[in-house]
């Protein structure tokens, strides 16, 4: 078992609520320096959170994340929907499954 | 099908029948793990839906009440307000497997209490209070979805991979050997007739 810290990577006004939640905040203002923040958290922190709106622009990168356990980088909503969740389940069951079995109302 | 380029004789057939009947426990192993990491996924998958949906709604609830906050007080008094914070959370990291996949196991340490706020009641407005409970209630179920999601990742990779693997055994492996033992046993019966007949035309000349 390893201690881990979990931090907040997204705008300033989204994350800095979590501060107070005992979470560490790393605020980013455009893509590179987002980039550049997770590559730098994912060395010390077990559990990222990403808001949305910068997993978007992300994608590509945050695919290195998806071969080991840790760390975990979960994009959260961000107040803004972006039909992220709904996108990434999507494709998730489309890769595994091949058929959908959640939205097929 | 092509056949696999080998010499049609006893000792190649000894051993591709080993191959082939390897192949075919193999493939049915595989195709068993397959099925059952199927059933795991979309119990997980399940999950992560309805996770996300409450996370989404509880978010966006305490992120609007903290909006609220920010517009009631000055923006430089809400910085140094949530500048230094009093708890700190710490997740315990374990691994899982899940059918042999590693999936993140994380429990929550640390001192949680929402009660204890970093700021003095004269800096900020109540709203700000609320908008900290909701996150802070909403760790656990923000750490189980990272959790569920991340497994969700992990095992949808491992499927694809294990997929194609039945695939490849199931199509191209087992019929390749299944057609080299045939043609190998053709071959050798072809011999063997042939062996025969010179047989019998030595003997009809004596």
């Amino acid at each position: 078992m390893m201690q881990g810290k979990m931090a907040i990577v997204g705008n300033a006004e989204t994350i800095t609520v979590f501060k107070a939640a005992g979470v560490d905040t790393f605020p980013v203002k455009d893509e590179k320096s987002a980039r550049e923040t997770l590559r730098k958290a994912a060395r010390e922190y077990a559990v990222i959170f990403l808001t949305e709106d910068y997993a978007l622009l992300l994608k590509d990168f945050l695919k290195r994340f998806d071969e080991e356990a840790y760390p975990v980088v979960l994009p959260i909503p961000s107040g803004k929907d972006t039909g992220y969740g709904e996108a990434f389940l999507k494709s998730a069951m489309e890769r595994a499954l091949g058929v959908d079995i959640l939205f097929d109302k | 099908m092509a056949r696999l380029n080998v010499n049609p004789t006893r000792m190649e057939l000894k051993k591709l029948k080993a191959r082939l009947s390897t192949a075919v426990r193999g493939h049915k192993l595989l195709k068993d793990k397959s099925d059952e990491m199927v059933r795991r996924f979309t119990v997980l998958l399940r999950e992560d839906k309805r996770l996300r949906d409450e996370v989404e709604t509880g978010l966006s609830a305490a992120l609007k009440q903290f909006a609220l906050a920010g517009a009631l007080t000055p923006a430089y008094a809400q910085e140094t307000a949530f500048s230094m914070p009093t708890v700190s959370v710490e997740a315990n990291c374990e691994t899982e497997s899940v059918m042999g996949v590693d999936v993140p196991k994380i429990t929550l340490s640390g001192e949680r209490s929402a009660a204890r706020l970093p700021y003095a009641y004269s800096e900020i407005t109540s709203e700000a209070d609320g908008s900290v409970q909701m996150v802070s209630a909403l760790l656990p179920k923000l750490i189980r979805l990272a959790e569920v999601e991340k497994a969700v990742r992990l095992l949808a990779d491992e499927i694809e991979r294990n997929k194609r693997r039945v695939n490849a055994l199931e199509y191209i492996m087992i019929p390749q050997l299944e057609e080299t033992i045939k043609y190998i046993r053709n071959k050798l019966d072809e011999n063997e007739r042939a062996a025969m007949v010179r047989l019998m035309k030595v003997k009809s000349k004596a």
